[in-house]
């Protein structure tokens, strides 16, 4: 439903150099609970940034002041493995990230993801670490993510990333799938109707 | 019609697809959605929103599973929260027109379960759902996989999604299972081999001599972990074992109908020619009784074999994997078997059919489970509840020492009342071992449910193979 657009960003990162992050990690099944789509965020990677008793753990990089207001998330590979919650990508919207970096996704992540406006930018396994040792090193380091170019830089560095024209097209416009899909209405039912 | 050589993926897919344009994704038709509390709100609130009814509600069946409590389930919901979710579905489907098997309905029970055992999942069919173990449909020779909220509603308003064709891959087992060795176990087996993203971007169509010979309920355990290795879904070509399985359900065809449909769906099959993206070969002998000992389903081990050593793990996993073993509160290099164990817990779409409860009631029949050991049962659906009553495996389960619960997810996830405390073992039969999934600092083993069952009455993990 989300009616915002995707063009250039410019932003920090934040450094998470795990791999495998599943999607019972991003949102624990017990902040699942919701019937909107809001407030996500204040429970992304809850174990992780805070303790039973709700302090925060000071060793986790979202609770490191250094790292405030990135948009950008930088995580080791396969991320977002596991359910299809879009509350996944729901509380990583929420929270403020815009792009979500990594050297591989999980499929449905990815949809979710991109249904949410929430771009999904997969570079090299090198490219990766390189821009993670870059943002470990340096906080204040910007990252210029192109959609309409397809190029993610930093300093020197620069790769491409694929996506695909028509998702590329809904980012870029705030059209959503929905919209489409409506306008294949009169297909849609003939199509029902020969296969009741 | 494609003359070429296909895959019984592709033939389902194709036959679906509403309209095929260059550079879009497909807008594939959905012959069956089912939804359930969770992942439904959001979408059913976007229809409002749009001023939107359900596109065709005779093709959406919604239950409550995931959020309900599995004792006093004829009581109101204690915690708000999930009450609050289960009321907000109730709402939905009244206002929308949507069938709903909710708490005390006969019907009711873990979406994956009830699908199949009313017969609205079927061979040939497009079925999704707002969970990812919607693979486990593909058992029935159908194109199955899960979808995000977005796409929830995308099918409510339209029937359709947007989406591209996942890859082909093939996995062919042959040969025959050693005694104590389950579908369970082949479904980790693969996974140990090919990793928690071995499959992503594939649809895995499962064959061979050892998946032929198992039941319809053995297929499903293995289509449902098909997420596990990372592949959109799974599926396995119909035969009379399916087609005997489906007849005289609730709501398969009847009668000639019946009859006339067996007969199309005997079509359903990959050509000899055909071609897949990758092929993989596996024998039923080299499989053992498996657990897992890290937090992804990849990271199992045959029951005969110890967690592997940091020098058996590739360098640039050593940081993750030392971490996985440190939340498991596990050395690299020790056995498992022995281990002791707090809580058993056998339920969840993987495992909580009427084969998995007679399996585990033939196991502790006259025995009893071991003290300090919690040992919850939790039937997968009102039906497999009933039939274990009839049968009387529900009195063996109770004079073994088991809790028996009542149909629901319980334990599988850490969401309703059913959780592990924080540093726990739980022996599970669900399919996902990640961090906090059974509930914060809860430590998982995946396994068979006669693994469980082993475990349940020595108190430990033990090799099953021993007590047979
Ligand atoms: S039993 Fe577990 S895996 Fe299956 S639908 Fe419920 S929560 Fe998901």
């Amino acid at each position: 439903m989300s009616k915002e657009t995707f063009h250039v960003l410019t932003s920090t990162a934040v450094p998470l150099p795990i791999e495998n992050i599943d999607t019972d990690q991003i949102i624990p099944a017990r902040f699942l609970k919701a019937t909107t789509r809001e407030g996500f965020g204040d429970n992304l990677f809850r174990d992780w940034r805070f303790t039973a008793d709700n302090e925060p753990i000071q060793d986790f990089v979202l609770n490191n002041s250094r790292y405030a207001g990135a948009e950008i998330l930088v995580a080791g590979k396969n991320f977002g493995m596991g359910s299809s919650r879009e509350h996944a990508a729901w509380a990583i919207h929420d929270y403020g990230f815009r792009v979500v970096v990594s050297s591989f996704f999980a499929d449905i992540f990815r949809n979710n993801a991109l249904n949410t406006f929430v771009l999904p930018v997969q570079v090299s396994q090198p490219f990766l670490e390189a821009l993670l040792s870059a943002v470990e090193q340096d906080s204040t380091l910007q990252i210029v993510v192109d959609l309409p170019a397809q190029t993610i830089s930093f300093g020197e560095r620069s790769e491409t990333f694929a996506i695909n024209t028509y998702k590329k097209t809904c980012l870029m416009n705030g059209y959503d799938d929905i919209d489409y899909l409506l306008s294949l209405n009169a297909d849609i039912r003939e199509f029902d109707q020969a296969h009741a | 019609m494609n003359t070429q050589p296909t895959t019984l993926f592709d033939k389902i897919w194709d036959a679906h697809v509403v309209k095929h344009a260059e550079g879009h994704p497909d807008a594939l038709f959905i012959d069956r959605h089912f939804i359930h509390e969770v992942t439904s709100p959001q979408a059913f609130d976007g229809l409002r929103k749009r001023g939107i009814s359900v596109f065709n509600t005779s093709r959406t069946t919604a239950t409550a599973d995931h959020n309900v409590p599995t004792k006093d389930q004829h009581l109101p919901i204690r915690e708000a929260l999930s009450r609050h979710q289960v009321d907000t579905l109730r709402r939905n489907c009244a206002e929308f027109g949507v069938e709903l098997y909710d708490l005390g309905h006969p019907f009711q029970g873990i979406v994956h379960i009830i699908g199949p055992e009313l017969g609205l999942t079927l061979p040939g069919m497009t079925i999704v759902c707002g969970d990812s173990h919607t693979s486990t449909h593909g058992a029935f020779g159908n194109v199955a996989f899960g979808i995000g909220t977005s796409e929830v509603e995308q099918v409510l308003a339209t029937q359709c999604i947007l989406q591209y064709k996942p890859k082909r891959m093939r996995i062919s087992i042959d040969g025959t299972l050693a005694n104590g060795v389950t579908a369970k176990d082949i479904i980790l087996y693969i996974i140990s081999k090919i990793s928690a993203s071995g499959a992503t971007g594939y649809f895995v169509e499962y064959a061979g001599e050892t998946i032929r010979n198992l039941s319809m309920e053995a297929r499903m355990t293995i289509c449902n972990m098909s997420i596990e290795m990372g592949a959109r879904g799974g599926l396995i070509a119909p035969d009379d074992t399916t087609f005997d399985y489906i007849k005289g359900r609730e709501f398969a065809p009847k009668g000639e109908a019946f009859d006339e449909a067996v007969a199309k769906w005997r079509s359903l099959k990959t050509d000899d020619e055909a071609t897949f993206d990758t092929e993989l070969h596996y024998k039923a002998e080299d499989i053992q009784p498996m657990i897992t000992y890290g937090t992804n389903p990849g990271m199992g081990i045959g029951i005969g074999e110890h967690v592997p050593l940091l020098t058996e793990i590739p360098d640039t996993e050593h940081v993750s994997y030392s971490k996985s073993l440190a939340y498991m509160g596990l050395e690299p290099g020790m056995e498992l078997r022995n281990k002791a164990v707090d809580y058993v817990f056998i339920g969840s779409c993987t495992n909580a059919r009427i084969e998995d409860l007679r399996t585990v009631a033939q196991f502790v029949q006259g025995k009893q489970k071991a003290p300090g050991v919690e040992v919850w049962i939790v039937p997968g659906s009102v039906q497999v509840a009933r039939q274990a009553q009839a049968e009387g495996l529900t009195d063996v389960f109770a004079s073994a020492g088991f809790e028996l619960r009542e149909p629901g997810c319980s334990a599988c996830l850490g969401m309703n009342e059913d959780k592990i405390p924080a540093g726990k073992y739980c022996i599970s039969t669900s399919n996902r071992n990640f961090e906090g999934r059974q509930g914060p600092g809860a430590r998982t083993f995946l396994a068979s449910p006669i693994m469980a069952a082993a475990a349940a009455v020595s108190g430990r993990v033990m090799d099953v193979r021993e007590l047979l």
